[in-house]
């Protein structure tokens, strides 16, 4: 018998074949010239626009939009490209809500934002299906620099670097390039495997040589590449999790979030995918939400995301968690797990709720128990594998102006350094002022 | 990236994007900012003669006309020309001018119509670097009531007298800005030529009244109760624009003389439209004046990526569109087209079909579930409901073969045939 939303544990195929092509399409459909003509119309121009000053890329935001208005899109393309490589990426990823479209003038005088993402998407897309590269290289200065990581930081870093005419190895640990655009960003903000053909169309500039297998402390040896190369960026995110502190915590089916999702971006077949009847996830941010929502697109009969603090605290905008709860998650705030029981596997998590005290947040003795097959933890990623002699600052690789770490001849951004918000724009915005900041000391 | 740098009357620029006469040209400030914003050139807002300058309302200066979204469509304004110190700007124009070599620099004037007075201010145009002069001819309100302006620019023996002085007093090149309000262009052109003029440039602005307070009583803007009639400018005034320059470009007696097009440009593919009718170069003020300086970066942009995709240099878009210009006597008969609907792009909105069937021929159906569809039988291919249809490219029309039978008319699509020899024109037939 195949199975279906109700059969217990943890299992594939729950849902009818057709299903899962429908349920992971395109989040937010691409913009048709009509739609792109009439929502361009809607942007007055403004000056010194608030839109762009939130653009953590600093998108000339006005313009692109009147380039399009104005029936160039391509034009439109080059002036977002200039400023972020990975304007393609970030039109789907970002959470415009809390950035530009948050700040748009006509957000602030009718509560309806100008569509800058989906703009930036119709622009983006027309210029790279036509698979051009804009951008050509400087003449070659005998420089070279080695980018360790390929996620949005390093490629857009890589991609200035090359830009400027040094030459760039670029290492990453995975099988492919892309870093959290090709295994962490949830599916259906990236249909139709675009981080991969962002990544091929970006390396068209020439003069990045992408070498994936490489991890640094293992294939790689930090101190060689600093003898190796005049400059070295790290872009390596944030690898490790953090661990739940719960009792139980190692029984079989609880699994840290970040993996299951990508391994769900790496499946061929999503019907082959296992997923819980009943799902947990424990945390409150943009990983907790993808990993619940594709849960239940995946089939799961509920999922349940249950966070500490309350919902305003959560790292998951109100959009989003309205996404969460339009895809039938339900959230639970002010509650943090305790105990996680099963006999070898997870069957149920205890909960307590929670309190907010003078010496911070607290257990309260009130408690309940969720049935639970499968139990994801999305409390939050940590920095991992960074090499010796690096200060941190916290839990980041501590870093001044654009990026330069304590080591001379060493750049960091993205996740794993210090300051911004971990998103893939900022990553961008990070990777690109300090490829600037590289080529400025390289060419004295 | 196509190479937009632009000769006109020998004065070079790294665009053909030049702003016009106007506010935004008024100052140094001003214009050292356009400059740095990716302006070609200015013509800076015009001079009149030594002494005390003229004065503006100290009221409202603009009535407006607005779109959907408010859109500015149309601005109208009753300011005179530069009310500050004519040393103050001379000195300031040749500032300019020393730090933006590259950038084309002309200088409007309006002073009396007396030798004397343009002898007078000629060299010290001349002292401050400036690349050439333009004659503002055209201001239609205030300057006018006082015998200059459109008062001279309606004259044509006047224009052609105040230009060969300038012509004959200075080495520059002289452009002679042309108003729009007159019955034929063609003759302010022609005076202008006869009179030695390197360039002409158009449109001023038009005569106007924007609107009226239904409370108060007055023409807008309104200064202590009582209105007067302005300049009209802005996107409304392109195609008043438009066929005045190529009324000049055809013109067998101005053909080839080069025109600075003037009128309602926006955007890039306004400003490619005028160089195809014939203009050496364009300027802009009213959109400038609505968006900020920074619009000219979409200028450059667009038509760089146009003049890319028709492999094409600039020089070989200016005039392009002229031949192409002729009279209506001699548009083709024979060329049938139809109307046809995409009914994947169509809303179903139905305003083709108010159109077509309250005001013209009946062609549109309007079917089961508010299918629209195009009576061929009825359809004289006026295209109305191309134009009011909200869906760029919904309704298009189709050209129909030679040899396909219209059936409209029941005729066979035939070879090129124009008024000057149809059976029903009396004139054709008196020549038979
Ligand atoms: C599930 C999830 C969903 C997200 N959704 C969004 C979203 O919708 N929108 C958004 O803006 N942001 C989102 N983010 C955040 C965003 O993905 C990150 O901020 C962004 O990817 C950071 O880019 P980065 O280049 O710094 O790091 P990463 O993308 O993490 O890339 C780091 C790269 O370094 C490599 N690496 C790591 N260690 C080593 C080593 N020792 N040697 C060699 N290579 C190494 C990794 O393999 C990886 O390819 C999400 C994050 C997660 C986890
Ligand atoms: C406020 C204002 C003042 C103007 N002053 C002058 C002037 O001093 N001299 C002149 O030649 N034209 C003047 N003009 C006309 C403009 O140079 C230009 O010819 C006209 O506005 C049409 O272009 P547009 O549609 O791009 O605005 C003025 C226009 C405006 C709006
Ligand atoms: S804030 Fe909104 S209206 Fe203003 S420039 Fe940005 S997108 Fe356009």
């Amino acid at each position: 018998m195949p199975n279906t939303q109700r059969t217990p544990g943890v299992v594939p195929g729950r849902l009818p074949a057709g299903a899962y092509d429908q349920n992971f399409a395109d989040m937010v459909a691409p913009l048709d010239a009509h739609e792109a003509a009439v929502a361009a119309d809607r942007c007055y121009f403004c000056h010194d626009a608030p839109c762009t000053v939130a653009c953590p890329t600093s998108i000339d935001i006005p313009l692109f939009i009147r380039q399009i208005a104005t029936g160039t899109p391509e034009a439109a393309a080059r002036t977002i490209l200039s400023q972020n490589i990975l304007g393609g990426m970030c039109a789907r990823v970002c959470p415009t809500e809390t950035l530009c479209e948050e700040v748009c003038v006509r957000e602030a005088a009718e509560g309806k934002p100008v569509e800058i993402g989906r703009l930036q998407r119709f622009a983006t897309d027309t210029l790279m299906t036509r698979g051009v590269q804009p951008f050509a290289r400087a003449a070659a200065t005998g420089k070279r620099v080695a980018v360790v990581g390929a996620g949005p930081a390093g490629l857009s870093a890589a991609h200035r670097l090359a830009m400027l005419g040094h030459e760039v190895v670029l290492y990453d640990a995975r099988a492919k390039a892309g870093g959290l655009n090709e295994y962490g960003i949830a599916a259906y903000k990236a249909v139709n495997d675009f981080a991969q053909a962002e990544v091929d169309w970006l390396l068209q500039i020439g003069g990045i040589n992408a070498q994936m297998g490489q991890r640094l402390g293992q294939e790689l040896d930090f101190d060689s590449l600093r003898d190796a190369f005049d400059a070295v960026f790290l872009g390596i995110g944030l690898a490790g999790v953090n661990a739940l502190r719960a009792e139980g915590e190692d029984k079989s089916q609880v699994r840290d979030a970040v993996d299951f999702i990508a391994e769900l971006r790496q499946a061929s077949d999503l019907s082959s995918l296992p997923v819980g009847r009943h799902v947990v996830v424990i945390g409150g941010g943009m990983t907790a939400v993808d990993a619940a929502v594709q849960s239940k697109l995946l089939g799961a009969e509920d999922v349940t995301i249950v966070y500490r603090r309350d919902a305003q605290a959560m790292g998951a905008s109100a959009y989003e968690r309205d996404h969460a709860t339009a895809h039938g998650v339900r959230i639970i705030t002010g509650a943090a797990p305790v105990r996680v029981l099963g006999n070898g596997a997870v069957a149920e998590v205890e909960f307590a709720y929670t309190e907010t005290g003078p010496e911070g947040l607290r257990l309260t003795d009130q408690t309940f128990r969720l049935p639970a097959d499968q139990v994801f933890k999305a409390i939050g990623q940590t920095l991992k594998g960074a090499p010796e002699g690096l200060e941190l600052a916290g839990r980041k690789i501590a870093v001044t102006g654009a990026g330069r770490t304590t080591l001379a001849g060493v750049w960091a951004g993205g996740d794993c350094a210090q300051g911004g918000d971990d998103l893939t724009v900022t990553a961008v915005a990070e990777g690109r002022d300090a490829a600037m900041d590289i080529h400025a000391a390289l060419m004295g | 990236m196509a190479d937009l740098t632009s000769e006109f009357v020998g004065i070079k620029s790294p665009n053909p994007f030049w702003l016009a006469s106007a506010p935004p040209t008024d100052k140094e400030y001003n214009v050292r900012r356009a400059f740095d914003a990716g302006w070609g050139g200015v013509v800076w807002k015009t001079l009149g003669e030594a002494g005390p300058p003229v004065v503006n309302v100290n009221g409202p200066r603009y009535g407006a006309i607005w779109g959907a979204n408010r859109r500015l469509l149309g601005l109208n304004n009753i300011e005179l020309i530069t009310d500050r110190p004519l040393e103050v700007n001379l000195r300031e124009i040749k500032a300019v001018k020393r730090d933006y070599p590259d950038r084309a620099l002309v200088v409007s004037l309006m002073v009396p119509c007396q030798e004397d007075a343009w002898k007078a201010i000629l060299p010290l145009v001349e002292e401050t670097g400036a690349d050439g002069i333009e004659l503002n001819f055209g201001c239609p309100h205030g300057m006018a009531e006082r015998g200059m302006g459109s008062a001279v620019g309606q004259v044509p023996e006047y224009i052609e007298m105040v230009t060969r002085w300038c012509k004959q007093n200075t080495r520059m090149p002289v452009i002679v800005k042309l108003t729009p309000n007159i019955t034929n262009v063609l003759y302010p052109a022609e005076a202008a030529k006869r009179g030695g003029a390197d360039a002409v440039s158009l449109i001023n602005t038009i005569n106007s009244i924007t609107s009226v307070d239904l409370d108060d009583f007055a023409p807008q803007p309104m200064i202590d109760g009582k209105g007067t009639h302005g300049g009209y400018c802005g996107p409304a005034v392109k195609p008043i624009a438009l066929n005045m320059v190529a009324e000049i470009a055809r013109h067998p007696e101005t053909a080839g003389l080069p025109i600075s097009g003037i009128g309602g440009i926006t955007t890039w593919r306004d400003a490619a439209e005028f160089l195809a009718l014939g203009a050496g170069n364009v300027q802009v003020c009213t959109a400038a004046m609505t968006y900020g300086f920074k619009i000219v970066q979409e200028m450059i942009s667009g038509l760089s990526d146009y003049l890319d995709a028709k492999e094409m240099a600039l020089p070989g878009l200016v005039g392009r569109a002229v031949p192409n210009v002729t009279d209506w006597q001699y548009l083709n008969l024979n060329y049938v087209t139809k109307a046809q609907i995409d009914q994947d792009a169509c809303i179903k909105c139905g305003r083709c079909f108010a159109a077509c069937e309250d005001t013209s021929h009946q062609a549109i159906a309007m079917g089961e579930g508010r299918v629209f569809t195009v009576k061929d039988d009825e359809c004289v291919a006026c295209n109305l409901c191309v134009d009011v249809c909200p869906v760029e490219g919904c309704i298009t029309m189709r050209q129909l073969d030679k040899g396909a039978t219209d059936p409209r008319t029941g005729t066979v699509v035939g070879d090129y045939a124009n008024w000057t020899t149809h059976p029903n024109n009396p004139a054709a037939q008196a020549a038979e």
